[in-house]
């Protein structure tokens, strides 16, 4: 993978969704807030024009996602790097917290939370699917640009610069942006809610001589996400739905969680 | 004076020519008020005094053309091992390190190999030859397992390479990979005992009934031989990646980092260690903020110190209590709020930490800045070197391609006034602390041939672009200097590039 950081000198900029390098003291720079949630579905109003600070919220949003991204990724052949799990978390956090003040985290709605496992399992297994393609299909990736497209709910409707990136950007837009929007919304809280809230329910009474504490952690950061979370059924069957690999998935991720799942069954 | 010498030939075998050991040799652990040859004024790091004295590299297997921009098949010549256009991901160096007298010096690679240099010894007529490393040993010290309760591959990427010092004729050296430490004895043999009664000179046992006298064998001179035997392994001690071992100045003694954990081990006892910190939170949802190194002092064998990926330094004496968790002095810069971003944190956490030789000092790497700080004072450190600010306004980029993770390692020379450490496009940076003067140099095959001079480098970072100058764009981030060393007591430096090992040395030298 060719690591270079470029700039967008060599195309003429696009006014939406630059990245500030022609602002560096200002990027993601606190105190820069602003007081609505300016975020993905006003597109023309936060990104329009040559503004010298483009949207706070969207850059935030963006690193939230980005950030998302590289906790979860599936490829996983040797056990991942705490330091760096732990740096990207703590980032999460800190963007999460934030948030929380701006008024801009959206809490999921208690009917949402009651949903089928496999919706989750589906959300993830986008997550996975899109990263390998990313990385599969990007022919040069111009990390300068730090435009993922897709992957920012709502910009869809971005005009040609950054459906050019790459070929995968149609396929991520023939998923109904809004069913992706919500498919991060809800791996987002799953992982705050491994991260930062009480132990889960069932699955504590089932294995509690595990240190499932540490279990969660290490789900969160290996990319199993979605088995702790028990609010429906047994813990043992949450275990079995994510055990199984999601349809269509050649993703190893499929390995993974099943040796997750054999791991807590073994681990004492 | 540019001398040109041919291009250096590489052994990759263990033989080496027959050469003379001196007696007595005990390296000194480190003199307290440092070594000689401090860069002076008329050398210092300023312009053009460091020359490159030769370029290593001892590829693994010859199977697969590198990424390596200019793959001259001119260039191949008989000798294809001169040309690095060969070379596979095992073989990028993972660790650098001289010993104690700087004699030899040992790197660990991808591939869980150790090969050692040996200096060129002084010779009359080819005084210019001085300051070469040749292979001296290579051995295969780690191999790649699977830990199979996780599924899990464990890398026998060499993290860490520390040697002991020498008490008798053979070498000590630690080599650790994620999970496991072991020592190495690397000794020679030169002399080999012939003529005896039982066994013919081949080896085959001798029909006993065609023995009519008998006879002492005796030692006779041999082509000199290194080898490489493991004496110890200190195994199954760390559920964590191991990042850094640091030997006791007792001699006795070492200890092992992971991410939340240092052991305390013996030498001679491999089947138990003690804990001796340990951060990990009984809530894992609770972990924020892992070790990221530690060393031990040079003199005071009750001393060390760990850094955290918070950008803090515990300094903890194990004559307090047996499990180290409250520190004895804890280093911690206060935050700057107007450069406060949200990769602050990320770019806080230290990547190296390393004593002074003096042991008054320590010295710490996170990713923009090199900081050196006096045990004495706690609240900030009493110098701070930029190593490239012009980073900072392509955090996010960074953090996207992951190259905010690297971790850069920083050095001391030997007598604490000039500080080392790297940075990408191949350049590494040093910081002489007395004159506050720095130099960027470069380490690549293009712009240097042997016994030629560096030319000191320099980064643009808006506006005009000077003739020799390059800018922030067209740095090539995949070309990092990680790992480097500097001699004990001379000026010259090993940088590890890649799978390339330059060695530089003052040219005054």
């Amino acid at each position: 993978m060719a690591c270079c950081v470029s700039d967008t000198s060599a195309t003429p900029e696009p006014t939406q969704g630059a990245w500030p390098h022609r602002c560096p003291g200002t990027m993601f720079a606190r105190g820069l807030k602003r007081k609505s949630a300016e975020d993905g579905e006003d597109v023309e109003g936060g990104l329009a024009g040559t503004q010298a600070t483009p949207s706070y919220s969207l850059q935030r949003q963006s690193l939230l996602d980005m950030s998302l991204v590289k906790l979860q990724l599936c490829h996983m052949l040797v056990e991942p790097n705490l330091c760096r799990s732990v740096l990207i978390a703590n980032t999460v956090r800190q963007i999460q917290e934030e948030m929380t003040q701006d008024g801009t985290w959206r809490v999921v709605a208690p009917q949402a939370a009651g949903r089928a496992p496999l919706d989750r399992l589906v959300s993830t297994e986008i997550l996975c699917r899109s990263v390998r393609e990313q990385e599969g299909e990007r022919p040069a990736p111009d990390v300068g640009d730090g435009r993922m497209p897709g992957l920012v709910p709502g910009l869809s409707a971005v005009p040609s610069a950054q459906a050019l990136r790459s070929p995968q950007s149609s396929l991520w837009e023939v998923d109904s942006s809004r069913e992706n929007r919500g498919g991060f919304q809800k791996s987002l809280d799953q992982i705050f809610e491994t991260l930062e809230s009480k132990t889960p329910g069932s699955v504590e009474e089932l294995f509690s001589d595990v240190d499932s504490s540490y279990y969660d952690l290490d789900a969160v950061l290996t990319g199993m996400v979605g088995s702790t979370q028990s609010g429906h059924g047994s813990g043992l069957q949450a275990f079995t739905s994510a055990a199984t690999p999601p349809p269509g998935s050649s993703c190893r991720s499929d390995l993974g969680e099943l040796d997750h799942a054999v791991e807590i069954l073994v681990e004492t | 004076m540019l001398l040109s010498l041919p291009a250096l030939h590489l052994q990759t075998s263990e033989y080496h020519p027959l050469f003379q050991l001196p007696h007595g040799r005990r390296g000194p652990w480190c003199s307290p008020s440092g070594s000689p040859a401090p860069l002076s004024s008329e050398t210092g790091c300023g312009e053009g005094s460091w020359i490159l004295v030769c370029r290593l590299l001892v590829p693994t297997q010859v199977s697969l053309l590198s990424m390596e921009e200019d793959i001259d098949t001119r260039k191949i010549n008989n000798s294809f091992l001169r040309d690095h256009s060969y070379a596979t991901e095992a073989d990028i160096i993972s660790t650098v390190e001289f010993n104690h007298t700087g004699e030899l010096l040992a790197t660990g690679d991808k591939g869980g190999r150790v090969v050692i240099f040996q200096r060129e010894q002084e010779s009359k007529n080819q005084v210019h030859r001085r300051g070469e490393y040749n292979v001296y040993s290579t051995f295969q010290s780690h191999e790649p397992e699977f830990d199979y309760l996780k599924s899990l591959e464990i890398e026998e990427k060499i993290n860490k390479i520390r040697w002991l010092p020498q008490q008798n004729a053979a070498y000590f050296l630690l080599s650790t990979n994620d999970k496991t430490v072991k020592l190495w004895k690397v000794s020679e043999r030169d002399k080999r005992p012939e003529g005896y009664n039982l066994k013919d000179e081949e080896g085959r046992l001798r029909d006993p009934a065609t023995i009519t006298t008998l006879r002492v064998p005796v030692l006779r001179p041999m082509d000199l031989m290194v080898e490489a035997t493991p004496r110890r392994v200190f195994a199954n001690a760390h559920t964590y990646h191991i990042n850094s071992i640091s030997v006791n100045s007792d001699y006795e003694t070492y200890m092992s980092a992971d991410d939340l954990r240092i052991n305390l081990w013996n030498f001679e006892i491999t089947n138990q260690s003690f804990n001796i910190v340990d951060i990990k939170p009984a809530n894992m949802e609770e972990l924020t903020e892992v070790i990221t190194a530690a060393e031990f002092h040079p003199h005071h064998c009750n001393s060390f110190v760990y850094s955290s990926s918070k950008g803090t330094i515990r300094l903890c004496d194990m004559r307090a209590s047996a499990l180290c968790d409250r520190h004895s002095k804890f280093f911690e810069e206060p935050e700057d709020p107007s450069n406060r971003s949200f990769f602050s944190e990320i770019i806080s956490s230290i990547s190296d930490v390393k004593f002074s030789h003096s042991g008054r000092y320590i010295m710490t790497r996170d990713y923009l800045t090199v900081k050196v700080w006096d045990l004495n004072m706690e609240n900030r450190p009493i110098e701070t070197y930029q190593v490239h600010d012009y980073l900072r306004s392509k955090l996010c980029s960074l953090y996207e391609n992951d190259c905010i993770f690297d971790k850069f390692e920083c050095v001391w020379n030997g007598s604490d006034s000039v500080i080392m450490t790297g940075s990408y496009n191949n350049f590494f940076r040093m910081f002489d602390r007395n004159t506050k003067r720095d130099v960027t140099l470069e380490a690549s095959r293009e712009n240097s041939k042997p016994r030629a001079i560096l030319k000191p480098r320099k980064v643009c970072v808006g506006g005009k672009r000077r003739k020799d100058e390059i800018s922030v764009d067209s740095l090539d981030f995949s070309k990092k200097i990680l790992h480097t060393a500097w001699h004990p007591s001379e000026n010259i430096i090993a940088v590890a590039a890649t799978n390339n090992l330059y060695i530089f040395q003052d040219k005054v030298n």
